[in-house]
């Protein structure tokens, strides 16, 4: 195996996985701040670097469309977007994942309007939590470009068979430039295989109905499929995550920790803001803290299990939430981790802080007092902000 | 005249599959296979035949949208009722009155 170092950001990260998966179908339409994955897959497709038929639709609502038709074919298919072209394609994402097609959609997450704004929250994904999609985190362009390639092969296991979002944070990782190492295409190609798709419709030997009506007969039944799929996802990410290990020597897992055996208090979060934490956690460990932190890689499965194991040993647990939920108790990461704990007897203090909405920017600063008010956490509301004006 | 309760097949979708034995995805893996899925469950109305005012016309046979007549060598046998969705339409139709809509709970157990 060989690997090429460039300077790229982390939208072209995720257009190189997307070229050296080489998807028979890619459809978009672009948004900001997600246009830039596309624009450097297009010059791909331009320049004659992969086969696929790049389909330049009239909206996000036909771009997920047109995957689930090109995949329902039996074809790899494959989307990028963002924020409100997010929520109008809305209604096929639940499809394709009702429908069992492995779509991969690199999610550059960017603030919901109103009032309109193009920077970083986690609102766009988090809103599909509960969509059917499995979902990856990538705290860097490194993550995004590798998370994908891994997301493709989770997704096209024959026991999962659910689409995949993989998601990094919109221009504090879509539009910065880092140092990124790329496998070479043939390892890739290798760790990614051919596709066999289960029930392809471009088949005259079984011809075959896909996305029919289904009513309170079979519906349900289909819903507890695609709980099954997820459970057994975890098993599959688990095995992939391994096979990727052995070829990049990186440690994947779905929740990551740093400095976190001996941590009393510990911040979670998920994409960028891990690496600003990471910045505090060093600084604070040479004043002698025991301050650790816990990055999520994967949310959908949400492995409930795995990270009460990882966060038990924690006096003072914050959860930090990008995205909002309204007069609901905390942010989604917050509620399910939380939730995850109720049956220990081994817990933490968990509080919640909702950050960074809008793109926001979660400064050292505010991580410090996130910290400091952590060695006190019954000081103030379970669920707090973090970085707003009075 | 075939008795009503009596019908003519056996749907192989009667039974109610677990979600392990079934495709995933709500896929129709067998090929022309709606005829079998029963869906005149949902009949408030049943049709009736009148063999004696019966002239075959086959105008019932012509306007039902559920191919719910069944016929042999163009005679009038009896209606599907594994597919017959009670519309009413033939009984409407029938210019000899040969069918009479009952209620369907005149039929229930
Ligand atoms: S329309 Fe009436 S008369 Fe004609 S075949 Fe049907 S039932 Fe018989
Ligand atoms: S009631 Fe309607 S569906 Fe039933 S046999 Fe008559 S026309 Fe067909």
């Amino acid at each position: 195996m060989t690997q090429k170092r460039v300077a790229i950001t982390g939208a072209q990260a995720s257009a190189n996985a997307m070229r050296q998966i080489n998807p028979e179908v890619v459809a978009a339409y672009p948004i900001t701040p997600q246009t830039d994955v596309m624009h450097a897959f297009a010059k791909f497709v331009a320049d004659g670097k992969v086969d696929t038929e790049l389909i330049l639709v009239e909206s996000e609502h036909s771009a997920m469309s047109a995957c689930v038709g090109a995949a329902a074919g039996g074809v790899r298919a494959m989307t990028a977007s963002a924020a409100n072209g997010i929520a109008l394609m809305w209604e096929i994402i639940y499809i394709a994942a009702s429908n069992r097609l492995p779509i991969t959609m690199n999610v550059v997450n960017r603030a919901l309007s109103g009032p309109i704004n193009i920077h970083c929250d986690h609102s766009d994904s988090m809103g599909c939590r509960d969509a059917g999609w499995l979902q990856f985190y990538s705290e860097s362009a490194q993550e995004a470009y590798e998370n994908t390639l891994m997301a493709q092969k989770v997704s096209e296991h024959p026991q999962v068979l659910l689409p995949s979002m993989v998601c990094q944070d919109g221009f504090i990782t879509s539009h910065a430039v880092e140092v990124v190492d790329l496998l070479d295409d043939a390892t890739v190609k290798n760790f990614i295989g051919n596709y066999t798709p289960k029930y392809p419709l471009l088949n005259y030997e079984q011809p075959m109905t896909s996305g029919p009506v289904d009513f309170y007969d079979y519906y349900f039944e289909h819903k507890k499929q695609q709980m099954d799929a997820m459970e057994k996802a975890k098993t599959v990410i688990h095995n992939v995550f391994n096979e990727f290990e052995k070829i990049t020597g990186t440690h994947y897992d779905f929740f990551e920790g740093y400095q976190l055996e001996d941590a009393e208090t510990v911040l979670v979060a998920a994409s960028s803001s891990a690496g600003t934490i990471r910045v505090v956690v060093d600084k604070l460990r040479s004043q002698g803290k025991k301050v650790g932190l816990l990055k999520i890689r994967v949310f959908r499965p949400f492995n409930n299990e795995l990270i009460t194991k990882k966060l038990e040993n924690a006096k003072a647990v914050a959860i930090l939430d990008r995205s909002a939920t309204f007069g609901g108790f905390g942010g989604p990461l917050f509620t399910e981790i939380r939730s995850a704990f109720y049956e220990k007897t081994k817990k933490p203090t968990i509080i919640n802080y909702i950050y960074g909405l809008g793109g926001r920017d979660l400064t050292v600063e505010l991580v410090q007092q996130a910290y400091s008010e952590l060695e006190k956490p019954k000081q103030g509301p379970t669920v707090r902000t973090l970085g707003v004006r009075e | 005249m075939t008795d009503p309760n009596t019908p003519p097949r056996e749907p192989r979708y009667n039974k109610k599959y677990g979600y392990k034995e079934i495709p995933i995805g709500g896929m129709i893996t067998d090929f022309m296979s709606s005829e079998e899925y029963k869906s005149g469950d949902w009949r408030t109305f049943r049709p009736i035949h009148i063999p004696e005012k019966c002239t075959h016309c086959m105008i019932c046979w012509t306007l039902c949208p559920d191919s719910s007549i069944i016929t042999k060598e163009a005679k009038f046998i009896e209606f599907d009722y594994y597919h017959c969705k009670g519309c009413g339409i033939c009984a409407k139709e029938c210019p000899f009155k040969a069918i009479d809509m009952k209620d369907e709970k005149e039929f229930r157990d």
